[in-house]
């Protein structure tokens, strides 16, 4: 399975982001997405991206980027993690049908059951215009996505 | 998008220990609450003294705030200290109490390092090196450090295992191909 490459339209969806609210992509429509696909929410590695993505969302703002954290974890499992953790950003429960976005975007590991540590950046009018996907043990960083928000066409167009 | 070389290269606004001229630069990446870089900091101390003049040692911050309450706090007192000169002092003192870290510690250290505590008080309270803070940690994020402590050996990350005789022998390996 490859990771859905630049130039594509991104898939829409629309997930959970807490017990009673959904969030679409298409939401977004406007402003660049960094979508941020991990295996699971508590393995080390998954905290440590996903702490310095939380440190790094007024560099995130000042492209108007939204931060999307996506996983096959529940709802209640993401609520308890963002509190544990206190992240200031949305994560979406990618749980039913179980890994069905990340399957769309190409980053799903049949065997384990649990998306690639994949990182997308979509841009306002929804077309994928970066994309990585990092050794599953390996923390990327966030040079990638600012390098990618960077390289888009300035905004407000 | 591995980006594994250091985008900032060691210059004045750095916290500098050991001679201009050595051979070797270590540049670490650190956070005063991460109990990592706490882990670390006994096995730097060493690597410092076993290589003696043929290395530098740098420290830029890189505090993860969210889950360190305490990091920003501390990496900024070791800025004002080091505008008074002492910022090893209190870099080593800060490491060596990483358990108490808060403000009442901050305190107590900058007596003890007989620091002007009015002084030391308004650069925090001010936020006086709140800037220089962020601009390490930007740097480090665009060296494409992802966690701290991350060492840079001559400006190339170090992704081997963190124990002392592990990062010995790539600084030896340094020495041996700049001959």
């Amino acid at each position: 399975m490859a990771a859905l490459k630049p130039g594509t339209l991104a898939p829409p969806f629309s997930l959970s982001s807490s017990p009673d609210q959904r969030i679409a992509l298409s939401e977004f429509r406007g402003r660049p997405v960094i979508l941020v696909f991990y295996p699971a929410d508590w393995s080390p590695v998954c905290g440590d991206q996903l702490a310095l993505y939380n440190e790094l969302r007024e560099e995130f703002a000042k492209f108007n980027a939204a931060l999307l954290g996506i996983s096959v974890d529940g709802v209640w499992c993401h609520l308890a993690f963002v509190q544990n953790r206190g992240y200031h950003f949305t994560l979406l429960a990618d749980f039913e049908p179980k890994g069905k976005v990340a399957r769309e975007y190409g980053v799903y590991r049949d065997k384990e059951g649990f998306s690639e540590r994949a990182l997308f950046v979509i841009d306002k009018d929804g077309i994928i215009q970066w994309s990585f996907v990092s050794p599953v043990g390996v923390n990327p960083g966030a040079d990638g996505i600012l390098s990618a928000l960077e390289a888009l066409p300035r905004w407000p167009a | 998008m591995a980006c594994v070389s250091l985008t900032i290269a060691v210059g004045k606004e750095d916290h500098v220990q050991g001679p201009v001229t050595a051979p070797l630069t270590l540049v670490e990446y650190g956070d005063y609450e991460c109990p990592y870089c706490g882990a670390a900091y006994p096995m730097v101390k060493a690597i410092a003294k076993r290589f003696g003049s043929k290395l530098r040692v740098v420290f830029r911050n890189m505090p993860l705030n969210e889950m360190h309450p305490n990091a920003e706090l501390a990496a900024e007192a070791a800025e004002a200290a080091a505008a008074q000169g002492k910022f090893w002092e209190m870099h080593d003192a800060l490491y060596e109490h990483q358990s108490e870290l808060g403000p009442e510690l901050v305190r107590t250290l900058a007596r003890r390092l007989h620091l002007d505590e009015a002084r030391l008080e308004d650069d925090l309270t001010s936020r006086r090196f709140r800037d220089h803070v962020r601009r390490d940690f930007m740097g480090g994020v665009r060296s494409g450090v992802a966690g701290t402590p991350t060492f840079f050996i001559n400006g190339e990350r170090y992704d081997g295992v963190l124990d002392e005789e592990s990062l010995a022998a790539a600084l030896q390996r340094q020495i041996g191909s700049a001959k």
